[in-house]
């Protein structure tokens, strides 16, 4: 232990902890920009500077390990006007629009200007500008509003290996931008919007589909249906300061009525439906000598990364379409059907924790006939606005249940939203349908926490199937690289871009708090644990669709309404 | 496109990227868009971060060179004697920003920190010749000069192969 003192307070840290984190352990509040928990540190914005007795100039904090004895003050003028000055430059060199931003009231230059009491224009000079990236279906990128923190770089590169922007030019002309300052919709980017949970400023944001949506709600042809993400529930509640990991499922369902939606299904209802799907696909692999192993299909930001850079190993991929586009796909034929509405009348509207989907919804082989199965997607951010706007507010909002029978679900659902709870559900059910018994315990602790590749291995019947969990993309590599030299010996895989899976989505409420991920996962995994069934194949109104329509799964006409076909979009070399 | 120069090398070390760069701009003259792909997939790595390399340092061009290289000298001395107005009458008459090659790549416009002639301030260098105590009147002529001498070399240029 190290004994040092910050602003006049004896600290006990530990050896090789920083002074940002020796501060934070006695309540002292340091502000960062740059910094990024886990990763070793850039001291790029010096924003976290403090003032060390006995060292020349200011230091960062986030930068520095603590010394014995070492006497510290994060909050003497010097430090103060310096931080200051740092503000007031990036504030002068940012667009004046907080008014009309999206991230009004939710933005860390904000915040700093108001901390730091900026009062007036201290700096006259040349602004830069650079035009929007609106080229991509799910994000924007606004470089003017980017402060050249790094953080979206460094989420990219080092925790999603998928390097699709980077820093390019130098002092005033600097800016994180795609190869050839093209657009995104033709760069390595799988629009995960992990750079948006990031950003401090509004320089990366969803592209919203909320004009879309209002406008099909005010159109009195339209029957608007509305369906919502299992990680949903788990976070909506932070937009509105309840605690971390609160479940609101019953107040969405409340509020999208009162927005006017005919009907509020669930997401959870087609993740029993993937999961039949995907089970059984997965045993005629086995059974069959298919091509193992097999992947699960059900982010599209995992999707778009294969497709992309190994589109040579897509027959690993299960063929069936994401839940949500299940579910879409089940409203316009059978629902459709059953409730004689036009499908072309039809407006589908998810709910999503993540910014893929926008892109996915977009997809021409996620369509019948020219009708998307889904036709806009909203995140929980761009839902929340819609939901202030109309006035809807969870203090005293009551419960409601969701509609039937696409509202009816299981525990093995809803824990789709959490890395490792696909895979749980997948063999929940793959155990049933081969032996013919359930499972003897149900939860599967080797496939959940935060694990980057979670490994299991579980006898069913006389064979020991393996498994893993790809915990976000860029744990993905390592794996292909396996199955490309012939020694992967797994037998299913889980991939979800996002670490720690949906409930950490690029769609989801956007603050730096450490705890979202394990209280949002905590939130699910006890809907779970408390549901009556926990099951797909228990899933009545699941296995009613088969009865009245799909025959069984796998079948000829499942595979029409409920599988879909991948592209190869293999961009480097295209001519 | 070139072959031979990835032999120098092995592959997926990060530390080749800027000899690698210095290569291609050595053999082609500038950086174009297919060799940084082949560079990234060569060292792999993202082509973000080639891109980014490559646009951080002064020494590589992304565009390839015109025939006349303008160099407009903003250092002190030239600055103090308005030569961010030479630069802007260049930028009129060739109608392209600094750091820009002409449609017809006839010139490149350029600028530099200082060219070390600051007692004739303010000062370009076309080519190897140099221009000083500029007024925004010269600049011009000496584009006029330069388009004239190009065409005269082009026109006698096929005429010979013409013979």
């Amino acid at each position: 232990m190290i004994e040092l003192t910050i602003n006049n307070i004896k600290v006990k840290a530990e050896s090789g902890m920083t002074i940002l984190d020796a501060a934070k352990s006695v309540g002292i509040h340091i502000p960062t920009l740059c910094h990024m928990k886990e990763l070793f540190p850039t001291g790029a914005c010096r924003i976290c500077v403090v003032e060390v007795e006995g060292m020349r100039g200011l230091t960062p904090s986030c930068a520095y390990p603590v010394q014995e004895n070492m006497v510290v003050q994060t909050n003497s003028s010097r430090v103060r006007r310096a931080r200051k000055t740092i503000v007031e430059l990036l504030v002068e060199n940012h667009p004046q629009d907080c008014l009309i931003c999206v991230r009004n009231k939710n933005c860390e230059l904000q915040d700093l200007s108001e901390k730091y009491a900026l009062r007036e224009h201290r700096y006259a000079g040349e602004k830069k500008d650079h035009a929007i990236d609106i080229s991509s279906a799910s994000m924007e990128r606004d470089p003017a509003k980017c402060i050249l923190c790094g953080r979206c770089v460094r989420v990219c590169n080092e925790i999603q290996k998928v390097g699709a922007i980077d820093f390019t030019n130098r002092g005033f002309k600097s800016n994180v931008t795609t190869p050839f300052n093209k657009g995104l919709n033709i760069s390595d980017c799988i629009l995960c919007g992990q750079c948006i949970l990031v950003c401090p400023t509004a320089a990366l944001r969803e592209k919203s589909h909320s004009k879309e949506v209002a406008d099909a709600l005010n159109n009195k042809k339209k029957y608007c249906i509305v369906q919502i993400a299992p990680a949903v529930r788990a976070s909506l509640g932070e937009e509105y300061n309840l605690p971390m990991g609160s479940n609101v499922t019953g107040q969405i369902v409340t509020g999208l009525r009162r927005l006017g939606f005919k009907k509020v299904f669930d997401t959870n209802f087609a993740a029993d439906l993937t999961i039949m799907e995907e089970a059984t696909e997965l045993i005629h692999r086995i059974e069959e000598g298919g091509k193992l192993p097999m992947f699960t299909s059900c982010c599209p930001g995992w999707v778009k990364y294969i497709e992309q850079n190994r589109p040579h190993l897509l027959d690993h991929v299960s063929t069936c379409k994401s839940p949500h586009e299940m579910e879409g796909a089940v409203l316009k034929s059978y629902y459709a059907k059953k409730m004689g509405i036009n499908p072309e009348d039809m407006f589908v509207v998810s709910v999503m924790p993540c910014t893929v989907k926008k892109f996915e919804s977009e997809r021409p082989e996620l369509s019948s006939e020219k009708l998307p199965d889904v036709d806009a997607v909203l995140t929980v951010r761009e839902l929340v606005r819609m939901f202030k706007m109309a006035g809807i507010d969870f203090d005293d909002l009551p419960e409601d249940n969701f509609d039937n029978p696409l509202g009816e679900s299981t525990g093995a659902a809803v824990i789709f939203g959490s890395s490792g709870g696909v895979m749980e559900a997948a063999l929940r059910t793959a155990y049933f349908k081969i032996t013919g018994d359930n499972l003897e315990n149900l939860e599967l602790n080797d496939l959940r926490g935060m694990g980057g590749i979670k490994e299991a291995s579980i006898k069913i019947s006389d064979k020991d199937v393996k498994v893993a969990v790809v915990n976000g993309i860029g744990n993905v590599g390592k794996v292909l690289d396996k199955i490309e030299e012939g020694s992967c010996d797994y037998t299913f895989i889980e991939v979800m871009a996002c670490p720690g899976g949906c409930v950490n989505g690029g769609g989801q409420p956007i603050h730096q708090k450490p705890e979202k991920i394990r209280k949002r996962v905590q939130s699910l995994y006890e809907i779970d644990s408390k549901s009556s069934s926990r099951m797909s194949h228990e899933n009545e109104s699941v296995l009613k669709i088969y009865d009245e329509l799909l025959g069984e799964p796998n079948s000829r006409k499942a595979h029409e309404i409920l599988h879909t076909t991948y592209v190869d979009r293999k961009i480097h070399f295209r001519k | 496109m070139i072959t031979n120069i990835y032999s120098n090398y092995s592959k997926n070390d990060r530390s080749s990227l800027i000899p690698i760069l210095q290569d291609i701009q050595e053999e082609i003259g500038y950086l174009p868009e297919s060799e940084l792909k082949r560079a990234a997939e060569f060292i792999g790595i993202p082509l973000s971060t080639v891109y980014g390399v490559a646009t951080f340092y002064n020494q590589f061009r992304l565009t390839p060179l015109g025939k006349n290289i303008i160099r407009v000298c903003r250092g002190t001395a030239c600055h103090v004697k308005n030569s961010a107005n030479i630069l802007q009458a260049l930028e009129t008459e060739l109608r392209i920003k600094a750091g820009e090659t002409t449609r017809d790549k006839l010139f490149t416009l350029e600028t530099v920190a200082c060219i070390g002639a600051c007692s004739i301030a303010p000062v370009i260098s076309v080519n190897d010749e140099y221009f000083g105590r500029l007024n925004v009147k010269d600049i011009p002529k000496i584009i006029t000069k330069y388009t004239r001498e190009s065409k005269l070399k082009k026109s006698a240029e096929t005429t010979m192969a013409g013979q």
